[in-house]
């Protein structure tokens, strides 16, 4: 009841407050503000409402069908290289040695594609896909594949998609191994008393053991993935034709291309809202399975400030926006 | 179901030629037999957790076999082996119900549907998990998951033993003690072989029949809680075994009498032939020795305390270095400081090195 009121504790979180408004807020308000309006150059803006709002949203303007297609392109490559990467993983992680100076050696091999700079990779594979200089165009081309990732539809996704994986199953492995470290020898040789099958073992003890990371791998992976720009941009610049435009492809051609200030704002806003909601589903959706298995009717409240935990990763889209 | 043999059994995790001192398990010899109730006693570190786990396969013998009615299994593995196991901490298969969880052991050697039912009910039933079958075994606490460890040990009935490594380390002593005598009813009911590991002498005296006591490495002796406590076959069972230990004396003994600082204590038979050179000591239980007023006859000791346990006071008195219990009657005082001890000769035990003698009648 005797409480001192103070209220010059409020100057602490002003530090904090202004970072915020600064890095976050007022970016996005700025974005906000040029979603409603349109421009013809010379600084000069007109008022629009919710016109690009509404435009973005009709597959039958030229703006909605663009955005509509790119997005369309982006869950599907999202849910292709989810489909492979997390299985494979999975795999690299249940064969990877658990003692001795190997593991060391292949920690450092699977970091490895991790550590090359998005630029980069994409102007590897660029060029290891060249029918004419690279090594894997080439060899397709030589073994009787017709493969050109410049002309083709089908080559280009398929360089695109191996190109993903090679670059990022290796955090979906490390995460793993991570997990698959954290089990307990106990368990092993239960499981070994219990005269469990290998297929048994993984199913009983380490899949749900490795639940967690697996959450993490999955959330991380389909965020970045949704978000890819670079890699794709270096290899195809988002051709044959469209047909490897992303949303952010897609979004700084309109941005930067066209110089189309509002319509390039409502497009960012909206592609951020669907990552958002995306994630919040996902993460809903994950951690009531968890939880099912994890609440000992006492750590519910543990859970609780996790949601918003999973939501922070998302103002790291603001400097993509600030470009717009 | 089945007698185990273990035939000059050692094993060393600094693999075979590593020098026999540094062996975490020395060489041994035993029969456990069928439908016993047994007890691994030691401190930690003595190798009873290795003894264990080379019985039930997860660790391959440096040296030596095992075998189940006579039948070698040493080169088989854990799962061939048809071994039940309980460790230390609860293991739960986290996405299975309780129901399930206590199946696994059945399902995966693919024992028909309906008798799977039958013994998970019945365990279920034996262990108060009833209620819980359909629950997922994660909610509960430490104590009810243990008892599904336990469960998974039990469910199968045709294993050749259950062996427990100290598995009520995590549970409550109020529900430790209704544990142990749940498993010693288990025993009874279900006829099964039980090897139980402790490092706490009174959970192996409740549990077992036949205590095995280990000390670095070895197996001391093996025998029934009264065998160990009134014969100890080495100091360091009586010292381990009891509370407080056996006293041990330094002494030279010759025919019927022990000497010690030229005090001469009778002793109820006649040892002749020690080996030579050997350290003779004598060993006698706290309970065997009273201390009473000093007489010239008597050996005699400085007092330091007295412990009352109620029941009986022990005296805690020193005899030069050596620091001795002794049974300290409820009229006893000693005006100043000191009192004699009076040994009863028929407990009075000979040891060369650390091993008892038994002497001529």
């Amino acid at each position: 009841m005797d409480k001192t009121v103070n209220q010059k504790a409020w100057f602490l979180v002003l530090p904090v407050f202004l970072v915020v408004a600064f890095s976050a807020v007022l970016p996005l308000m700025t974005v906000v503000n040029y979603s409603m309006q349109d421009t013809f150059g010379n600084n000069q803006f007109f008022w629009n409402g919710v016109g690009w709002f509404k435009e973005l949203l009709d597959p039958s303007t030229d703006l909605g069908g663009r955005f509509l297609a790119s997005l369309g392109r982006n869950l599907l490559f999202s849910l292709v290289i989810l489909a492979i990467e997390v299985p494979l993983g999975i795999v690299v992680a249940l064969s990877m040695p658990r003692e001795g100076w190997t593991v060391a050696a292949c920690l450092v091999i699977l970091a490895l594609p991790l550590l090359i700079p998005w630029n980069v990779v994409g102007t590897i594979w660029q060029i290891f896909g060249r029918p004419d200089i690279g090594l894997l165009g080439y060899v397709l081309n030589a073994m009787g594949f017709d493969y050109n990732y410049v002309s083709n539809d089908v080559d280009a996704w398929f360089t695109v998609i191996v190109m993903d994986v090679w670059h990022w199953t290796s955090l979906v492995a490390l995460l793993c191994y991570a997990g698959l470290k954290s089990i307990p020898e106990a368990y092993y040789q239960a499981a070994q008393i219990d005269g469990a099958s290998r297929w048994a073992v993984f199913k009983a003890i380490q899949l749900p053991k490795m639940n967690r990371v697996l959450l993490i791998a999955v959330l991380l992976r389909f965020m970045d993935s949704f978000m890819i720009y670079t890699e794709p941009f270096v290899v195809t610049g988002g051709g044959p034709g469209n047909s490897t435009t992303f949303v952010s492809i897609e979004l700084v051609k309109i941005a930067l291309g066209q110089f189309d200030l509002g319509k390039a704002a409502a497009l960012s806003l909206v592609y951020n809202l669907i990552i958002l909601i995306v994630c919040w589903i996902f993460y809903t959706v994950m951690t009531n399975a968890g939880v099912e298995r994890k609440v000992q009717a006492e750590s519910e409240p543990a859970a609780e400030p996790k949601p918003a935990a999973a939501l922070k990763p998302v103002p790291a889209l603001e400097p993509r926006e600030g470009v717009a | 179901m089945a007698r185990i043999d273990l035939v000059d059994l050692a094993h060393s995790y600094g693999g075979n030629d590593a020098p026999q001192e540094s062996f975490a398990l020395k060489p041994v010899t035993m029969t456990w037999r069928q439908g016993g109730a047994y007890a691994l006693l030691g401190p930690s570190g003595c190798g009873k957790t290795t003894l264990l786990n080379v019985i039930s396969g997860i660790i391959t013998p440096s040296r030596g076999k095992i075998l189940f009615d006579g039948k070698d299994i040493t080169p088989l593995s854990t799962q061939k082996r048809n071994i039940a196991q309980v460790f230390q901490f609860p293991v739960i298969y986290d996405t299975m119900t309780v129901g399930q969880n206590l199946a696994f052991p059945l399902k995966n050697r693919g024992v028909p549907k309906a008798d799977i039912d039958r013994r998970v009910a019945e365990i279920g039933r034996l262990l108060d998990l009833e209620p819980y079958l359909n629950r997922k075994a994660t909610r509960l606490t430490a104590d009810a998951k243990q008892k599904i460890s336990l469960g998974r040990g039990l469910v199968r009935n045709d294993v050749a033993a259950v062996l427990f490594d100290e598995p009520l380390t995590v549970i409550d002593p109020e529900l430790k003690w209704q544990l142990r005598s749940k498993l010693k009813a288990l025993h009874r009911e279900l006829d099964l072989t039980m090897i139980y590991v402790t490092h706490d002498q009174t959970e192996a005296l409740t549990f077992a029949d036949t205590v095995v006591v280990m000390h670095d490495g070895r197996v001391v002796q093996s025998g029934t809680p009264a065998e160990l406590f009134d014969k100890p076959a080495h100091t360091f069972v009586g010292y381990f075994i009891g509370s407080p230990g056996m006293n041990i004396l330094p002494a030279e003994v010759r025919g019927r009498e022990a000497r010690i600082d030229g005090h001469v204590i009778a002793l109820n038979r006649s040892y002749d032939n020690l080996p030579a050179g050997a350290k003779i000591e004598i060993g006698v239980r706290p309970e065997f020795v009273e201390v009473v007023a000093p007489a010239p006859s008597l050996l005699t000791a400085r007092i330091e305390r007295i412990d009352d346990l109620g029941r009986i006071r022990f005296a805690r008195v020193r005899v030069g270095d050596a620091k001795l219990a002794a049974r300290a009657p409820g009229s006893f005082t000693s005006a100043d400081g000191t009192a004699g001890l009076k040994f009863d000769p028929s407990h009075v035990h000979v040891y060369a090195d650390s091993l008892l003698v038994e002497g001529a009648a």
